[in-house]
């Protein structure tokens, strides 16, 4: 309270209590994001405790000498298979590696966008043409196509290895992240806050990292949800396409084997379907809850949300320019 | 000034601007030109050939409409951008052109930019913007970190400086937001406060408290400020000395008072009759009309002669030199030249 000057900003008599954890309101999210984030955490849960919840191994049989499918029955909830392995198990089974590998490569791929999209955008120049022209050619090439040239040579051990295939399936899925990055970046870079920064004598790198970043941070975990889709996507083709078989199964494989024994013709419908619908599932869940990313993280929502109820917010609130219209400041006036 | 009267034709004597104190001034600048390249070989030339000096607890306004090249003034002053030519001074000194040495000059020069709402980073807590420029140009840390970023929201006025440091810049109001500017500026306890039109983003009645924020720092820190502003009333009102540019170039500039008051310039003519006044009874009849020149082709001469009422033949042909026209004030017009005297007579007395 020791100002010496008239000034126009005095907030009532509040006590100071500097960030008091106080009266925290329940957040209360779109229905959307709670339902895709139920999902979402309900399909997490499967791949982490699917092995256990399997009631058969992936070896179990149900008898040798039946070479039909069985339909579902009170003993194989999702029947079985030609060679009677039981599906709900290879179901729960499967469920790991496809999540597993499809969140390996989002995160691969966001850190990839991230470093090629950020500092191509920041720094501009010869390294921008260049690693402009690396993201193109990647967004251009067939990725699928790619990968099975990748993938087919790796010896058998990586072929297994979960954060392998990742960072491959995540070579095809970074570029689209990489340029809608770049493109934020470019703006936030001229941005008056950034100029602020390298006026106080800001190194460039915490610039980018505690500057920039933190604004791009709606779209670093947008990209995210959708390369992780997107990897699941390329995941289940590649099993599909018996590209890659993993020993735990997945459910690409499962879909691949209905396909090679005939399931849809037969209409063997438990074999194929929970796979497919899985994958659905898994899809639309985090599909649903990329819509509330950017509320939960824009920090003027979050704050509006968790604060003291006696702060009275500014939002959009922005004194009207009013170039030549100024009548004040005449020496005499005062 | 003595030394500009009746330059050699051809060549341009070096004016410095900025008010006139004994010793160093705190920043010099010589001769500073930037031309932008906008693509085949053509450039913007949004400043020439300035040289200005900022003495320390003076305040110089820089005056001009939009497209003057007065905030690219600023910021070729502060070193962001860097200068097609001319150099920079601090106490007399060249600035290095280092990494080390750009970054010890950001610890003596600072610049407040013009909107507060893009400013601030809306990431980031108001301490946290106080915070970094003491991080990287002092040795506070710990409890005594958090005191000195309390005293400098205090002393922008902005109390209890403790519940500021915790809010975050869409809780503050343009005003607020401006006086975190400020305080980030005087954290590195600079020698140089530049300030981009600090005020024009903000609501009218908010305008005087940050001018005389700036005015009392002025005095307390003895900060050498660069005021660049499009209002020449609050030039007046906080400026010792008033620099007028038009077209990346200065065309007059001395004590705020007489400029405001005598402007001998045709173009401080224009923007004095273009200000509003609150006892101007009918509409201001301007002196002079038209719109600012292309920077890219600016017109030959004088770059004022196509709107200026008092054109010579002489204005198309050859720029004019800064002439004395009373006491620090000097105007770049023919009308003052003693060679165009009779001319000009004549021109005044046919308007």
């Amino acid at each position: 309270m020791t100002s010496t000057l008239p000034t126009e900003t005095m907030t009532g008599g509040s006590p100071a209590t500097p960030a008091a954890p106080a009266r925290r309101r329940r957040r209360h999210y779109p229905i959307k994001v709670q339902v895709g984030a139920g999902i979402t955490l309900f399909f997490i849960l499967i791949a982490i405790f699917g092995p256990e919840l399997a009631p058969h191994s992936a070896a179990w049989v149900a008898n040798t000498t039946n070479g039909t499918p069985q339909p579902p029955s009170g003993s194989n909830w999702l029947g079985t298979d030609n060679t009677q392995h039981d599906l709900y198990s290879a179901l729960l089974l499967g469920a790991r590696s496809t999540l597993l590998i499809s969140f390996v490569a989002g995160a691969f791929a966001t850190v990839l966008s991230v470093a090629m999209g950020v500092t191509s955008g920041y720094v501009g120049g010869v390294t921008d043409e260049v690693m402009s022209i690396i993201t193109n050619i990647f967004l251009a090439l067939p990725g699928l196509l790619i990968l099975m040239v990748i993938l087919k040579p790796l010896p058998p051990g990586d072929q297994n290895n979960s954060l392998v295939i990742g960072f491959v399936v995540a070579l095809s899925s970074w570029a689209y992240g990489a340029r809608a990055l770049r493109a934020q970046t470019l703006t936030l870079r001229d941005q008056d806050y950034v100029v602020s920064a390298r006026v106080i004598g800001e190194r460039k790198r915490r610039i980018v990292i505690y500057e920039i970043l933190p604004n791009l941070l709606p779209i670093v975990a947008a990209s995210f949800i959708f390369t992780v889709i997107y990897g699941m996507g390329v995941y289940v083709a590649l099993c599909y396409l018996g590209v890659v078989s993993p020993a735990s199964g997945s459910w690409g494989t499962l879909l691949q084997t209905a396909q090679a024994s005939g399931a849809i013709e037969a209409n063997q419908w438990w074999w194929y379907l929970p796979p497919a619908l899985c994958i659905a599932l898994v899809g639309i869940g985090l599909a649903l809850l990329n819509f509330g990313i950017d509320e939960i993280i824009n920090p003027r929502i979050r704050s509006s949300r968790s604060k003291r109820r006696d702060v009275k917010f500014q939002l959009g609130l922005t004194p009207v320019v009013r170039p030549a219209t100024s009548t004040v400041v005449e020496g005499e006036q005062l | 000034m003595t030394d500009s009267v009746t330059p050699p034709a051809g060549t341009a004597p070096t004016v410095v601007h900025g008010p006139k104190r004994e010793g160093t001034p705190a920043l010099e600048a010589r001769g500073l030109t930037k031309h932008f390249p906008v693509g085949r070989g053509k450039v913007v030339h949004a400043v020439e050939e300035i040289s200005i000096a900022l003495p320390e607890a003076t305040v110089t306004a820089v005056v001009g409409e939009s497209g003057s090249g007065k905030s690219t003034l600023a910021r070729l002053l502060t070193g962001l951008i860097k200068p097609t030519s001319g150099e920079l001074l601090l106490d007399g000194k060249p600035v290095g052109t280092s990494a080390k040495a750009l970054r010890a000059y950001t610890s003596d020069v600072h610049l407040v930019l013009q909107d507060p709402f893009s400013s601030l980073n809306s990431a980031h807590s108001v301490g946290y913007h106080i915070e970094r420029p003491l991080k990287l140009h002092s040795d506070v840390r710990g409890a005594e970190l958090d005191a000195k970023v309390v005293e400098l929201l205090d002393r922008v006025s902005l109390s209890p400086g403790a519940e500021f440091a915790a809010k975050y810049p869409h809780e503050l109001s343009g005003g607020q937001r401006q006086r975190v500017a400020i305080a980030r500026g005087l954290a590195v306890r600079p020698r140089v406060l530049l300030a981009d039109e600090p005020v024009s983003m903000l609501d009218v009645s908010i305008r005087l408290g940050v001018l005389n924020l700036f005015d009392g720092l002025r005095e307390d820190e003895r900060l050498a400020i660069l005021y660049v502003t499009h209002d020449i009333a609050s030039a007046r009102y906080l400026a010792d000395t008033i620099v007028v540019m038009y077209a990346g170039q200065v065309v007059e500039s001395g004590p705020a008072e007489q400029i405001t008051d005598a402007p001998q310039h045709p173009y401080t003519q224009l923007l004095l009759s273009a200000a509003p006044d609150p006892a101007r009874d009918q509409a201001p009849e301007l002196r002079g009309s038209g719109s600012p020149p292309s920077l890219v082709n600016p017109p030959s001469g004088c770059r004022f002669h196509p709107r200026c009422p008092f054109a010579m033949a002489v204005c198309k042909e050859q720029a004019p030199p800064s002439l004395p026209v009373g006491t620090d004030q000097v105007a770049a017009c023919w009308l003052h030249s003693p060679e165009h005297k009779a001319e000009a007579d004549a021109v005044s007395a046919q308007i």
